[in-house]
């Protein structure tokens, strides 16, 4: 059986610019306003000294390592960028905790980042340099599953608006959100149509943004400033692209069903509905949420609906998802969102997320899906 | 279209028996690179297939099939593919556009076939009457009356005459006359002039296809030989630079796969004319073909087995299919032990879909969706001539070959699903 992660790594800090259209700010801009919010988290005064490794995730990035290194001005340090579908920061942050358990390293700083808007499309962009797999757009492929789900147990787009206008109120609540707007089941069903059944709101715009994270070693981890916040479980899971998958079902996504049991494995999580308080999950578009319910063991295959129905993911429910408002409310830049993602369940574990806290919070998920989608990345954060 | 026509004659046949394929069309993408060759692949013809591009003349049609007969009279070729295909263009709001339409037939010419090619004659002319100039995205004509004139009435009834004398042909020998026409009434002049009874004309088909060009008296001889007994002749007359008039002796009946009618009943109504000059690129667009993406031509040449011919394999150890071919089995993990699997001619069924209003399209939405390919192979496939239907999972559909895109000019040319009509899957 693989090794597990668990308690052998901790967050001592975190940072993360505003999620949004930033026209005026530079990649340089968000990845230094990051990763200066989390020095100074975790009290770290001298970056070039005191950091043994960073660990940076990028989708769209123009120079990737070097960026870093030179927004933050680090000598002689190795920096690596790591790239994996929606996971990417996930996975940076996983390679990171790596280096540590393996005895590499004591301080790590872990910095997600992307500045989409700089394309000039809005969007992803639309290029035919294929012959195969055309439209190739995120929506027409996580939609796949929308017909042969919404036909096998009877959910709709009510469901997926309700989730929509759950994650625009928590938004609202999250200063560095990129849409604070709240919005009705009524606006999301009359949205004009990106790729059926996803209107306008049931999809996470792309946005600029960047996040950062330091890890420190378990028995180091009590020598900074804050109260570190323990890593319980880490996995990411590949597979094939699901639309050549003979076996694949349209009901859900393996490799999220595969990370959910290696991480579960890993933190001692058997019953995750009951165990986990709060979850960060991926909501490019409202079905992927609502399937990531099922995928994650929250309720059974099918039950999603009822669920919504009774609210128990919104803040005051019995598992809020997506407390700050998920990539709806933030917008997307891919390999900043996983971490993100870690810094909002950061601030809750340690009880800072201020109008949005879980009170008593003390196990939270974070997890991103993406690809056709065929790429999972999962962490449970503990607070003890 | 050609790959359409080529298909569906080709039903219940093995492609591979076929030893020339002949392209007549005046439409084809290309001034430089053979089309003749995309459609033998398309159509999973042998790799040592002898392909001929006929083009620059309506009358390229005649030609074909001429060389077809003589070829395999002497003995060149057991069976060759004729195909005629074109797509007719005229200037934006002129008079032509509403004559004009757009087919593409396909026949197997054969020793011992049913319809059986008598006698011929040619006549060749030159004049502007309807010409296209390289790189002219659409017809140009001079005026109608000369064009009516001269470039069809005179070659026609010389190349008449003349095969009268030489053969003995007489319109009361015939029963049913294929005339090709520019217009609906000219053709009525022409079958009168020729000295044809309107109950030997087969319907110029106008105001349901049009002139299609080279394809049009290929439609109308293979709608006269359906129609026709055994023992009657029909004479098909093709004109374009002149005319050549083909007299056929239908021996037997002539089988056949599908109808005219079912294959208008396919048709989509355009919303407006807008979107017609949308779908033809004469709207000022046309922006894929001149953009600087496209496809790679490496890549392409690599690919074309699972592109164009639609060719997927079966692992030979635990029999799962896959699409495209790939090096280790999604199943049992072996790698390298496949066989091929034609997927082109299969039924398959739709799992799944979306309908994508944001990939760019004169018809927006895009269906797509990932259809089961008469097996356990799976792609992910755009929805063709999607006409608004209530979709389901579990829909039989059919694969149909189409132009993707044309970007950067290099086209991707790749197979969409279509829906098969319920009633159709009932009588099968």
């Amino acid at each position: 059986m693989p090794e597990s992660l668990r308690d052998r790594v901790a967050i001592v800090g975190a940072g993360c610019s505003a999620f949004g259209e930033n026209w005026t700010m530079s990649a340089e801009d968000m990845i230094v306003e990051a990763a200066f919010e989390a020095y100074a988290d975790a009290g770290l005064e001298n970056p070039q000294r005191q950091l043994d490794a960073v660990f940076c995730g990028a989708i769209y990035p123009s120079r990737g390592t070097a960026e870093v290194a030179e927004s933050l001005k680090l000598f002689d340090l190795p920096i690596t960028l790591v790239q994996n579908y929606c996971a990417t920061g996930t996975d940076a942050f996983r390679c990171a905790a790596m280096s540590i358990a393996a005895g590499l390293y004591d301080t790590v700083l872990v910095v997600g980042f992307d500045k989409p808007k700089d394309r000039g499309v809005s969007g992803p962009s639309v290029t035919l340099n294929t012959t195969r797999g055309l439209p190739m757009t995120p929506a027409g492929w996580f939609a796949l599953c929308a017909a042969k789900y919404f036909e096998t147990y009877g959910a709709g787009r009510l469901e997926l608006a309700k989730i929509a206008v759950k994650n625009h109120a928590n938004g609202t609540l999250a200063p560095k959100s990129m849409l604070k707007k709240l919005i009705t089941t009524d606006d999301v069903l009359k949205a004009r149509m990106i790729s059926w059944p996803f209107g306008l709101y049931d999809c996470a715009a792309q946005s600029d943004g960047a996040a950062a994270l330091i890890l420190s070693r378990a028995d180091g981890a009590h020598s900074w400033r804050r109260e570190p916040v323990w890593l319980k479980g880490v996995s990411v899971m590949l597979g094939p692209n699901p639309q050549s998958d003979p076996d694949f079902d349209f009901l859900g996504w393996k490799p999220t069903r595969a990370a959910a049991q290696d991480c579960y494995r890993q933190a001692g999580i058997t019953d995750p509905f009951r165990q986990i308080d709060i979850a960060q999950v991926h909501d490019c578009f409202t079905l992927t949420e609502l399937l990531t319910y099922e995928d994650l063991g929250f309720c059974a295959r099918g039950a999603a609906k009822e669920l919504i129905a009774s609210e128990v993911f919104h803040l005051a429910g019995e598992l809020p998802v997506n407390t700050d408002g998920g990539l709806k409310s933030f917008g997307h830049p891919t390999g900043a969102t996983g971490v993100r993602m870690l810094y909002e369940n950061t601030l809750q574990l340690r009880g800072e997320a201020g109008v949005r806290q879980v009170q008593g919070a003390t196990l939270a998920l974070s997890h991103n899906i993406g690809g056709a989608p065929q790429a999972c990345g999962i962490v449970i954060l503990g607070k003890e | 279209m050609a790959v359409a026509a080529g298909n569906d004659c080709l039903a219940g046949c093995d492609p591979a028996g076929i030893d020339h394929v002949y392209l007549a069309s005046t439409s084809s993408f290309f001034t430089e690179k053979s089309a003749a060759a995309i459609v033998a692949k398309a159509l999973g013809l042998r790799p040592d297939v002898v392909t001929v591009d006929y083009g620059s003349s309506l009358r390229g049609s005649a030609t074909a099939l001429r060389a077809a007969v003589s070829a395999v009279a002497s003995g060149a070729a057991r069976a060759v593919l004729v195909v005629t295909s074109d797509v007719r263009t005229a200037e934006p709001y002129s008079a032509m556009e509403a004559d004009l339409g757009d087919a593409a037939v396909a026949f197997v010419i054969e020793a011992d076939a049913p319809l059986r090619l008598e006698v011929d004659g040619a006549a060749s002319r030159q004049a502007f009457d309807v010409w296209r100039e390289d790189g002219a995205g659409s017809l140009r004509s001079w005026e109608d009356r000369f064009v009516v004139r001269y470039g069809y009435f005179e070659p026609v009834i010389a190349a008449w005459d003349q095969l009268r004398r030489e053969s003995g042909l007489e319109p009361s020998l015939i029963q049913h006359l294929a005339l090709h026409a520019p217009d609906r009434r000219s053709h009525l002049e022409l079958a009168q002039q020729l000295g044809f009874r309107t109950e030997q004309v087969v319907d110029s088909l106008f105001g349901r296809v049009g002139n299609c060009g080279s394809a049009f008296a290929p439609l109308l001889l293979a709608i006269a030989a359906w129609r026709a007994q055994p023992g009657e002749r029909i004479l098909s007359c093709f004109a374009g630079d002149g005319a050549h008039l083909m007299s056929w002796v239908l021996d037997r009946p002539l089988a056949r796969s599908s109808t005219l009618d079912e294959q208008l009943k396919r048709r989509i109504m355009l919303r407006s004319y807008r979107q017609y000059l949308k779908c033809r690129g004469l709207d000022g667009g046309g922006a894929d073909r001149k953009s600087a993406d496209g496809i790679s031509a490496t890549v392409s040449y690599r690919d074309q087995d699972a592109d164009i011919g639609f060719t997927g394999v079966r692992c030979r150890r635990c029999e799962t299919e896959q699409f495209p071919p790939a090096r280790v089995c999604y199943r049992c993990f072996a790698r390298d032990d496949f066989e091929p699997v034609a997927l082109a001619r299969r039924r398959g069924v739709l799992l799944s879909y979306s309908k994508d209003y944001f990939f760019p399209s004169p018809m927006p939405p895009v269906v797509a969706g990932v259809c089961a390919l008469g097996g356990s192979a799976r792609a992910y496939l755009q929805l063709a001539d999607y006409g608004g239907e209530e979709l389901r999972t579990g829909l039989p559909v059919e694969f149909v070959f189409r132009r993707i895109h044309a970007s950067g000019g290099r086209p991707a040319w790749f197979w969409k699903s279509r829906l098969i009509a319920l009633q159709e899957v009932h009588d099968a």
